[in-house]
């Protein structure tokens, strides 16, 4: 099965003006490789969702996608500061956001939720004072 | 409803628009002031009635598919929020009515709610 790279970029914390453009450049590749409407729709929310995760609340990190003709998957990975608690992460309405970034809309306490509800496979990895590893699997519909 | 008629009924103000989306049948709304929100929902979506006008509306808007926003409270979306609605064919309108009142006048005009996925 051939796997490849089509996005891998730095995501850099708290930088809210380029939020979102890694997600955006990613749902018009997968556009283009002709990937059925509902998995882009997926993908998207879920890149998006762990593309403001990492502006949010990590310390910056990596964002990167690979496609093989049966699936696609996003890993964000950053460099701190780590999850204490990953099932109270989950909890919907959750959330460890300050004012302002909810004043901007975001710290909902939701985006775990929907990576996880739109992947059909999540896999979180984290160490307080380290990082935070998240692998979201999206099966392509054929 | 087509959009023509929406616009008229609420009154709205043209901030950006693609006149093509003028003949769209809007069946469906959401109204949400949180980014997280508006992405749970899995239904198609057309319009996303929102007081926030920052730019990540507009991506947010991108990333499922809304082609129609409407800012309520008489908000003026910064240039930046323009700009990228532009860039992605999004139209923007404006209402000085309050969000439960915009929703409440599109519910009577019989604009249904987008149904959400339940959460576990």
């Amino acid at each position: 099965m051939k796997r490849k790279k089509i996005i891998d970029n730095e995501i850099v914390r708290r930088d809210f003006a380029s939020g979102g453009e890694v997600s955006s450049r990613l749902k018009k590749l997968l556009r283009k490789l002709g990937v059925d409407k509902q998995d882009i729709r997926r993908t998207s929310i879920i890149t998006y969702e762990l593309e403001m995760n990492l502006i949010i609340h990590s310390e910056g990190g990596r964002l990167k996608a690979f496609v093989t003709p049966e699936s696609i998957s996003i890993i964000s990975k950053d460099k701190g500061p780590g999850i204490e608690n990953i099932d109270k992460a989950f909890e919907p309405g959750y959330s460890t956001a300050t004012d302002e970034i909810r004043e901007m809309g975001f710290g909902a306490g939701m985006g775990l939720n929907n990576v996880k509800r739109f992947s059909d496979k999540l896999e979180v990895e984290s160490e307080v004072g380290q990082y935070t590893k998240l692998k979201a699997i999206i099966n392509l519909n054929q | 409803m087509k959009l023509s008629e929406i616009k008229e009924k609420l009154q709205l103000k043209t901030v950006y628009e693609n006149e093509k989306y003028l003949e769209l049948k809007v069946k469906t709304a959401c109204g949400a002031d949180l980014m997280s929100d508006v992405l749970a929902f899995t239904d198609a979506k057309t319009m996303l009635i929102t007081g926030l006008t920052n730019p990540q509306v507009i991506r947010t808007a991108e990333m499922i598919g809304i082609k129609i926003i409407i800012f309520v409270r008489g908000k003026n979306p910064v240039e930046d929020t323009i700009k990228l609605a532009e860039e992605n064919n999004i139209s923007l309108y404006k209402t000085e009515k309050p969000m439960f009142e915009t929703c409440g006048v599109l519910y009577n005009l019989g604009i249904k709610p987008e149904k959400m996925v339940k959460i576990e």
